[in-house]
């Protein structure tokens, strides 16, 4: 089951929620929606459920436009934000709701159920109602509710967002160990980075309505396309830059090739991850190490260069032993090419 | 130290103003019930209470008021609860709107709303006796079951049945119990009435038992209009049989706390949860928090 979103367009008042957005989910994918809040990612997911239509712009499942189809007849399967389980009913019966508007019988109801809170790890709490439930479990019961029909696509909007740290790391876990099991094309929002990277198959990074680069966790990670995915995938650098114009770039005394848009002239931002910097005690050093975090295997460590920017930079622990809080550093860059980003004025 | 003395006054306090709320309610209260036992000439009889039900129009007027209270019940949650859904799901902006006309009433006093119902009634018949309204007016007037007072009555509990509505759809977040309902392959009916509303009985009983309270205490509408209502037949029956309207008054208050009561277990969330799974419920809910 592939999903795609093709030219998508949707304006609340004088807000542009989504300004022409193309997406495709492969089959039996799991693709994060990535974004900071306003960026578009549930309004996406909405238009996917049935629950918003399209200015303009289609959504297509297989190929064949749903945009008329209603929300009921859909066949997705959804989990919300908020907890979303009927309270009048038990987790059983909140499981087999669907199935009850499908007028499946009793029997096969109760057995379907009892099936998929087995799945869910929660078969013994089948007579539970919501309010006797943690946050997580109602979770979980919502994930069996929202696959009791089978449906054709998972839609899951930040469904741990509301859930405590521990819980949040299990219950992601467990829906991609699911999501795999079933082979079921899934889309998840979020606006974690961890929590996309670690689950998805591809991550679609958005803003403003638009889609900015989809790849897989690794890619977007080694190689974002924009300075705008570097900076909010992971930790990034921006360290003042030379531009020459012939596709490389002078930095910290450096002379380092350009990645992407190699035309670019003048003052520039350039980025590079804190694991990509190299800092060494050097009493003639013109930077000061201001201070250290000690994170197990490496140590970052926040060293301020002589015009006062400030530049962090994982070094392995076994390393920065001398590198304490106001001990002389030089910083280098290893011989790669890096993302610039022209400086506002 | 200070503070102790300080909770002992508010103690001190509290009992004081439940004593004296206590006395306000109940001595006119105890003296109606006096009023309606101890006859002078004859002493203690129960002759006011067991006269009740064959004095006449008594079963009548109470029938009447029963039955215009459950058509005012319909039709104002048949007008409330689609209206406040809809502003709830679909215009968020209407809501204030909303609010603004339901509490109408609540600034036109009764005398002047029967004056206007009064005044079209009049009216109406005159300039369409020719045409088949004039057959409505009359059907609206119809004493066996005046649906004009229907109409009135549900204007009045408007204020009331919006707040209880209101309040109720505020706890519940309707919008995503509609939307879960709808992924589930719920027809937005049907996600309504299985969806929404089960979660919605404590605001509907509300709703339900403050219109039937307005409408079993309404005196203005009913008697101005030349009906006989329960109320006008208390009034009406303490001018010759003091004893007995007041009697009936102390029923009418002790038939309403019994509604009450009734609506009020009514409302309660069903527990139906099997004693098994609930004993385990109790102890378990604490550590299971951290183990999902």
């Amino acid at each position: 089951m592939t999903v795609e979103f093709r030219a998508l367009h949707k304006s609340f008042g004088a807000t542009k929620a989504l300004d022409g957005l193309d997406l495709t989910a492969r089959q039996g994918e799991l693709l994060a929606l990535l974004g900071p809040s306003g960026c578009g990612k549930t309004t996406a997911l909405r238009m996917l459920a049935g629950f918003e239509r399209p200015d303009s712009g289609q959504v297509l499942v297989d190929g064949e436009d749903i945009s008329d189809i209603p929300a009921h007849r859909r066949d997705a399967g959804m989990v919300f934000q908020s907890y979303s389980l009927f309270p009048h009913l038990t987790a059983a019966d909140n499981v087999a709701f669907g199935l009850r508007m499908r007028k499946v019988g009793a029997a096969e109801r109760r057995a379907r159920a009892a099936e998929l809170l087995e799945l869910v790890g929660l078969p013994q709490h089948a007579d539970r109602y919501p309010h006797q439930m943690s946050g997580g479990q109602q979770q979980r019961v919502a994930l069996a509710r929202a696959l009791a029909l089978r449906p054709k696509v998972l839609l899951l909007d930040e469904p741990l967002s509301a859930l405590d740290a521990k819980v949040r790391v299990q219950l992601r876990e467990e829906i991609r160990r699911l999501q795999q099991e079933l082979a079921i094309t899934t889309v998840f929002v979020t606006h974690d980075q961890e929590e996309a990277l670690s689950t998805a198959d591809r991550v679609a990074v958005m803003r403003d309505g638009r889609l900015e680069q989809c790849a897989s966790p690794a890619e977007l990670y080694d190689s974002p396309s924009t300075p705008f995915v570097a900076e909010f995938v992971g930790t990034m650098n921006r360290l003042p830059g030379l531009a020459t114009g012939d596709g490389s770039v002078e930095v910290l005394g450096q002379r380092l090739p350009v990645r992407g848009d190699a035309a670019t002239s003048g003052t520039v931002d350039v980025l590079v991850r804190p694991e990509a910097v190299d800092a060494a005690a050097d009493e003639q050093g013109s930077a000061r190490v201001t201070a250290t975090a000690f994170h197990g295997a490496v140590t970052r460590l926040t060293v301020a260069l002589a015009d006062g920017t400030t530049v962090k930079a994982d070094i392995p622990s076994h390393r920065a032993r001398g590198l304490v809080a106001g001990a002389a550093a030089t910083v280098t860059l290893p011989e790669r090419p890096v993302l610039v980003e022209a400086r506002a004025a | 130290m200070a503070g102790l003395t300080n909770r002992r006054g508010i103690r001190w306090w509290r009992g004081a103003v439940a004593l004296a709320a206590g006395l306000y309610f109940l001595v006119p209260l105890a003296c109606s019930v006096l009023f309606t036992v101890d006859v002078p000439g004859r002493g203690f009889t129960l002759g006011a209470y067991t006269g009740i039900l064959s004095a006449s129009g008594f079963t009548s007027s109470l029938l009447l008021t029963l039955e215009l209270a459950a058509a005012t019940i319909v039709l104002v949650l048949g007008l409330l609860v689609p209206a406040l859904l809809a502003a709830r799901l679909g215009a968020p902006r209407l809501r204030p709107l909303l609010e603004v006309v339901c509490s109408l009433p609540l600034v036109v006093p009764s005398v002047a709303l029967v004056a206007g119902y009064s005044g079209v009634l009049r009216w109406g018949p005159q300039y369409l006796s020719r045409t088949p309204l004039f057959e409505t007016f009359v059907a609206v007037q119809n004493a066996d079951f005046p649906v004009v007072l229907v109409l009135a009555y549900s204007v009045m509990a408007l204020p009331l049945a919006y707040r209880a509505l209101d309040a109720g759809m505020r706890a519940v977040d309707v919008r995503t119990l509609m939307e879960a309902a709808r992924s589930c392959g719920a027809s937005p009916v049907r996600a309504v009435f299985q969806a929404v509303l089960p979660n919605l009985r404590g605001a509907l009983m509300n709703a339900s038992f403050l219109t039937l309270a307005l409408v079993l205490g309404e005196y203005t509408v009913g008697a101005l209009l030349g009906f006989r209502p329960f109320a006008v037949w208390i009034v009406g029956i303490g001018g010759s049989q003091a004893q007995l309207s007041v009697a009936v008054s102390v029923l009418s208050l002790l038939l309403t706390w019994a509604l009450l009561l009734v609506f009020a277990a009514a409302s309660r969330p069903r527990t139906r949860t099997p004693r098994r799974a609930r004993a385990k419920a109790a102890p378990a809910l604490v550590p299971q928090e951290s183990a999902t």
